[in-house]
């Protein structure tokens, strides 16, 4: 069973606003979906074999770092949707 | 007049270059069945206003002799997947008012073939959930019976094609979001294998989970959309090219049906019955039915409901309310993300952030996160051995029809319940069908119902036969 603090700790994380109510809500939520996911700590034997069989299936894959596009090219486009800029950069509020 | 009921991509495309009638003609008809039938359905967030000018290109590259199958399709796309120039909002606030900057792999593919899309279509938010109820733009209402959900998260494009809206569309699936609202609608689904489409311009969900997939009126109309956008993409790293191919004379294809998962409590009795006729029909053209021993595949739905909110809470963390999107302005920078992402997230989107953040956190990422991936790991072995023996592993797609809206909006447990047999696709990554098998009678009204065929990675050509033989195609 999961605690109010502990959603509250999620949403602090997860920098999200809820409300006292809703806090309640997900307490219910959260609690009822990690009852039925938790079937899985059930499962025997899954050996680490198994786990770095499939991880030597796994590669990472990158582009070439080649062909830059024109400087600017999409600066406008990018620009246009930002909530907040101030000539070609994006405006946010001071951190420090 | 056009009867949109009985057309398909390959009969409308030879109407559309023997003259029969013009694209221009066409996406009118549409925009007409749209406007008489939306105002129900509510399938559409938005008719773009050039679908006539799109179509008129299209009747020019036709009358250039330069058309393929798709050049002057109207279609309808999820509003998930980027379209230059237009909105793309993902049904939810924190986007409403985005622009795509760029086109999406798809997208792309699909203009260059000449297709004409008439709008964006509903879906839940983020393509999180079941039912389409969870858009903030208001839930679209099933076909077949609008006090019902059409499923989600593609619902709007499940219901556009259902209702004659569309010809096509286009849905995105992390676990059943194209199969299921296809099956409650009564329509075709695909969700390729992962890595066949390019998931470029496709706003993530979970990335190792996430395909498009088109959903149509027959299984060649799938075939066609499928062909025209998959393919190997430089701007998706997991793209791959996929070629499976039936040898001309391969007979005895074989069904597998998984016991273990075949077991699971609440199956809806007449879902049940429709899958068993289901498997004897395959039987009678031939196919051999038996059972396969999938123990892990049971899992499958737990390991979904962590491995996907972990991935969520990750790749929603860009929506910071600083470079596109919706921004709430706090006394402070960290205010702003509060109050943007709390402002601007439904609360299932919400609900996945917070339980993906608390699996992967560092007091239970052993037992959530590594153990899942450990387990999922094993559901793809238990894929693999049966796949050894037969061509197909069959299940319905839904545990039960559509239901009513606002049946489990409350319960978000109970609608994670109804992704039972669509997650394992997801999971292995193998492709996934959802064809239409009957109804069940409640009331004047008839539910659609719904089976699914798997088959290996890269093997959408077995499922295009099997759907084929199953619909008569």
């Amino acid at each position: 069973m999961i605690e109010i603090k502990e959603i509250e700790k999620l949403a602090e994380l997860s920098r999200i606003e809820i409300s006292d109510e809703e806090k309640k809500t997900f307490l219910k939520d959260i609690d009822s979906i990690l009852g039925y996911v938790g079937q899985i700590k059930a499962v025997a034997g899954t050996a680490n074999s198994i786990n770095s069989r499939e991880e030597s299936k796994l590669k990472n894959i990158f582009r070439e770092d080649a062909n830059p596009h024109d400087p600017g090219q999409f600066t406008e486009d990018l620009l246009a949707v930002a909530p907040e800029k101030e000539n070609d950069c994006i405006k946010v509020k001071k951190i420090l | 007049m056009i009867n949109l009921k009985n057309l398909t991509i390959s009969e409308t495309h030879n109407h559309l270059t023997k003259g029969d009638f013009s694209a221009v003609e066409l996406a009118q008809a549409y925009l007409s069945a749209i406007k008489e039938t939306d105002g129900d359905i509510k399938a559409y967030l938005e008719i773009f206003p050039d679908v006539v000018e799109q179509a008129e290109e299209a009747d020019k590259k036709i009358a250039r002799k330069e058309e393929g199958l798709l050049t002057g399709i109207p279609l309808a796309i999820k509003d998930n997947i980027l379209i230059k120039g237009r909105k793309c909002s993902a049904a939810s606030k924190m986007l409403a008012d985005y622009v795509a900057p760029y086109d999406s792999t798809v997208a792309k593919r699909l203009k260059d073939a000449g297709a004409v899309f008439l709008g964006r279509t509903n879906m839940d938010e983020f393509a999180m959930g079941g039912s389409t109820e969870n858009s903030a733009f208001g839930p679209t209402r099933n076909p077949s019976d609008l006090s019902r959900v059409p499923g989600g998260s593609s619902g709007g494009s499940a219901a556009a094609v259902a209702s004659d809206e569309t010809l096509a569309s286009l849905g995105s699936d992390t676990g059943g979001s194209v199969r299921q609202p296809a099956s409650f609608c009564g329509v075709v689904g695909l969700k390729p294998s992962y890595g066949s489409v390019s998931r470029n311009g496709l706003i993530a969900m979970g990335s190792s989970l996430d395909q498009i997939g088109p959903i149509t009126k027959t299984v060649a109309d799938a075939e066609i959309i499928f062909n025209a956008i998959k393919g190997k993409d430089p701007m998706d790293g997991t793209s791959v090219e996929t070629a499976g191919a039936i040898s001309a004379n391969r007979k005895n294809f074989k069904i597998g049906i998984p016991s273990d998962l075949m077991d699971t409590e609440g199956i809806d009795e007449t879902a049940l019955k429709n899958f068993n006729e289901s498997a004897e029909r395959f039987k009678s053209m031939g196919y051999g039915v038996e059972c396969v021993n999938m123990p892990n595949v049971k899992y499958s739905l737990a390991v979904y409901y962590i491995i996907m909110p972990a991935e969520v809470s990750s790749n929603l963390a860009r929506f910071d309310g600083l470079r596109y999107g919706l921004h709430i302005s706090g006394k402070n920078l960290a205010e702003d993300y509060f109050l943007t992402r709390g402002g601007g997230f439904g609360i299932e989107a919400r609900r996945r952030i917070m339980l993906g953040t608390y699996v992967l956190s560092s007091g239970y990422y052993d037992a959530y996160y590594n153990k899942a991936n450990q387990v999922r790991s094993l559901i793809k072995n238990d894929y693999d051995e049966a796949f050894k023996k037969v061509d197909f592993v069959m299940t319905p797609t839904a545990p039960s029809p559509a239901w009513k809206i606002g049946e489990k909006i409350k319960n978000p447990m109970e609608m994670y319940l109804a992704d039972i047999f669509t997650t394992p696709a997801n999971i292995t990554g193998i492709p996934a069908i959802s064809l239409p098998s009957g109804f069940k009678k409640d009331g004047d009204k008839s539910l659609p119902l719904g089976i699914q065929l798997m088959s290996d990675h890269g093997r959408e050509d077995l499922l295009f036969k099997a759907g084929k033989d199953f619909l008569n195609e």
